[in-house]
């Protein structure tokens, strides 16, 4: 083996910072799945009649459907029966707000270096925080109220909002969409809700972070977002899990929906816990996320840093519906050890002139499996319509795989389709160059990484992209001596 | 200040330095010449400490340690730097970013408090003035496209940003056109002093014109077969390398 491949593997060998959990006592739901359990789950969050059939419709479909193969990954049958599909933590009384939430749970989060104390927080950011199943507490609600904005936990817009959930719950994500999005139509707990009237301009981020606690226990949070005519909002995404032998299962769902000039910036940066170094345990990742651009004019930007997880299966995309609408994806997809990801993003062309971008940057390491797998598709109606795609890919070592899977389907002969690919190596020369001016090889390394994936976590906002430069670093941490 | 003794090195197997003898005291100008292939950019890479070579005998010290003991970051936080041959590209990294880290690394080793953003700009412009090196290519992502001339100056740019204490600098005049030599070796003129020490490697007696050696040694295949004065370098641009094989393979063992 060569030097340089030694390096890199000392490198790679970082524990998990977010492995602890913490016992607090939980209302679960006994262990399987079945319309009981979906029904238990329904009469926990005191939901109308409207939301348990719509429940129960999508569990119908998804009894009838097949887990599905075609992702270039590998993990061992899931046994829906053995798992368990909703754990709260138990709290004595409902909080009506953030201050009444019990102090322990808040612990956990400051744990994580998320403070939900408004005074404390950085300005600038709403946070919602969901503990397994359940929203825990949601700050800076009043002062998004009084502009209109709705920022809450989806149990409270079941309630507080019916006629929105009713309108959108489902129309950009389907509940028969695929097979994960139909599990989680059937038996999502919790999740964020964000609404954004017409004019406005949301003027803090909002925030989700999602941190599993309870072991064996499936995640299956849901985000709504709607962006009504010239409006916008910026929107971060947080995770992370226990380090844990077994498996756990999380299947999100994420809709957008962007009404005309409306903008919509997603950004989620995942760290659920990718497994240890021989691949066992870890979470398996399996996300829908969609969004819509309804109205003319109209904006919805992706932008994902993936370095957790042990099996990653998930393609953010946009639905260009809207004349002159624009969707973008920027992503980096970091594997290590042996981890796996399938990832990418669906571009769809409906409307004219509509322009979609795609940056992807994935780095390999270990033994893991990194695929980017894209589609863009441009209808008949789609008149002028452009796409670019850059793909690249890094390799760390030789014991890993980066595969590209591109997948281009067009309609209307006006539209124009580029897609550039690369592959490259991080070399023995640029850590040897980085070393020879004093930079050890550990941060020659994160430089070296932090370049490369330069353009994705440029889009990121300010406090996200230092958090996110950290993180690849870590991630990478122990691949270099 | 580097004191080198018997060192030999391979590659694979394969020796390229076979027993260097080298003293190089502060204040020092040496110019190490000689015909392709015969060891320079070698023994420039063992002495950075580039891992694919393996020292198999001799030692080298500097300013008192062992140099080959060291990482080669460590070595560069001691004060070696090398301008190299061929800079190698790091696509998205800036200039300027990636200086800072090194620049604070090294500061950090020799227990100094980093340099804020506001100081480091400032060394930054002052440093940028004396090899007349432009503001736009430092923005630029570190060699990324740069032209053969421009990354030349860009070694010897991070030479004057980290002041080290021995500068070697492989063929940094190849690639340059007449005025950026003249910049370039008016550059390290400047940073020269009583206390630091530098290593020219160099085909051409012409940057020899501008940086004045000391003493002009030839390597040739793994061994420096002659030594003398700066004229030595004149003469070799005269008669080229026959007559110092000849001389070689007529006391060779
Ligand atoms: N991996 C290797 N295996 C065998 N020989 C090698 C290897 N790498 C370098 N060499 C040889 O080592 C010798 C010395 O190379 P070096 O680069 O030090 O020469 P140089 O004096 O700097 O030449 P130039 O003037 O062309 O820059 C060359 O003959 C080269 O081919
Ligand atoms: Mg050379």
């Amino acid at each position: 083996m060569s030097k340089d491949n030694e390096i890199l593997e000392e490198f790679t060998s970082k524990e998990y910072e977010h492995g602890w959990s913490v016992n607090y006592e939980a209302d679960e739901a006994p262990i399987g799945l079945n319309e009981d359990i979906i029904r238990w789950i329904s009469a926990k969050k005191e939901e109308p009649q409207w939301m348990l059939d719509w429940r129960l419709k999508a569990y119908r479909h998804w009894e009838t459907m097949e887990e599905p193969t075609w992702p270039n990954v590998r993990y061992p049958k899931i046994d829906y029966q053995s798992l368990r599909y909703y754990s709260a933590p138990k709290q004595k009384k409902k909080p009506s707000n953030i201050n009444e939430v019990d102090p322990e749970l808040l612990k956990i989060y400051d744990r994580l270096g998320i403070s939900l104390n408004e005074q404390k927080r950085l300005q600038g950011i709403a946070v919602d925080a969901v503990l397994d199943s359940v929203s825990v507490g949601t700050i800076f609600k009043d002062t998004l109220s009084k502009l209109g904005v709705i920022f809450c936990s989806f149990s409270e817009a079941v309630k507080e909002h019916p006629e929105l959930v009713k309108k959108y719950l489902g129309s950009v994500v389907p509940a028969t969409d695929n097979y994960f999005a139909a599990l989680n139509s059937a038996v999502f707990s919790d999740g964020s809700f964000c609404y954004i009237p017409k004019g406005v301009r949301c003027p803090m981020e909002l925030s989700t972070y999602f941190r599993i606690n309870a072991a064996n226990t499936g995640q299956f949070e849901r985000t709504l977002i709607i962006a009504e005519d010239q409006s916008y909002v910026s929107y971060l995404e947080g995770c992370t899990a226990p380090q844990r032998d077994e498996n756990q299962l999380h299947a999100a769902v994420v809709e957008i929906y962007a009404a005309e000039k409306a903008e919509v910036k997603y950004s989620t940066v995942q760290n659920w816990y990718p497994g240890d170094k021989n691949g066992k345990g870890g979470i398996y990742n399996f996300v829908t996320k969609r969004g819509i651009c309804a109205g003319n004019h109209s904006k919805i930007s992706w932008t994902q840093v993936e370095t957790g997880s042990a099996v990653t299966w998930k393609y953010p995309s946009c639905i260009l519906k809207g004349d002159h609408s624009i969707g973008e994806f920027y992503s980096v997809a970091v594997t290590n050890n042996y981890q796996q990801a399938d990832t990418g993003t669906k571009m769809i062309h409906i409307g004219k002139n509509t322009r979609s971008r795609i940056v992807s940057k994935g780095i390999s390491a270990g033994h893991s499996q990194n695929s980017y797998r894209g589609q863009v598709q441009v209808m008949k109606r789609a008149t002028n319509s452009r796409n670019f795609s850059q793909c690249d890919s890094l390799l760390m070592g030789d014991k890993c795989g980066a595969h590209t899977f591109p997948y281009i389907d067009i309609h209307n002969s006006t539209a124009k389709v580029e897609h550039e690919a690369t592959t490259s190596k991080i070399g023995e020369d640029q850590i040897f160059y980085c070393n020879q001016r004093g930079i050890d090889s550990e941060d020659a390394v994160a430089l070296i990484v932090n370049g490369y994936a330069k353009e994705v976590l440029n889009q990121l906002p300010m406090e996200f992209a230092v958090e996110a430069q950290k993180l690849l670093a870590l991630t990478l941490e122990g691949s270099v001596g | 200040m580097l004191s080198i003794k018997n060192l030999h090195a391979s590659i694979e197997g394969t020796p390229i330095l076979k027993g260097i003898s080298l003293e190089i005291k502060p204040g020092e100008v040496h110019a190490i010449m000689g015909p392709n292939g015969s060891g320079k950019s070698t023994l420039a890479s063992v002495l950075a400490g580039r891992e694919e070579y393996e020292v198999t005998e001799g030692e080298v010290s500097f300013k008192g340690k062992d140099l080959l003991e060291l990482s080669p970051e460590d070595r560069a936080r001691e004060g070696v730097f090398l301008a190299f041959q061929y800079p190698v590209e790091i696509p998205g990294v800036s200039s300027t970013n990636f200086l800072r880290t090194a620049v604070n690394q090294v500061r950090e080793y020799r227990g100094q408090e980093p340099l804020d953003a506001v100081k480091f700009l400032t060394l930054m412009k002052e440093k940028m003035k004396l090899v007349e090196i432009d503001q736009k290519l430092l923005s630029r992502a570190l060699n990324e496209g740069f032209s053969g001339g421009e990354k030349k100056k860009n070694e010897i740019f991070q030479m004057a940003v980290l002041e080290p204490s021995l500068s070697i600098l492989d063929e940094t005049d190849s690639g340059l056109d007449i005025d950026a030599l003249k910049v370039v070796a008016n550059g390290v003129n400047q940073l020269k002093t009583k206390e630091n020490a530098t290593i020219v490697v160099t085909h051409y007696q012409r940057l020899l014109d501008y940086i004045v050696p000391d003493f002009v040694h030839v390597l040739y295949n793994g061994r420096i077969v002659k030594s003398g004065a700066k004229e030595l370098a004149l003469e070799l641009e005269e008669k080229g390398y026959d007559w110092i094989k000849e001389e070689v393979s007529g006391t060779a063992v």
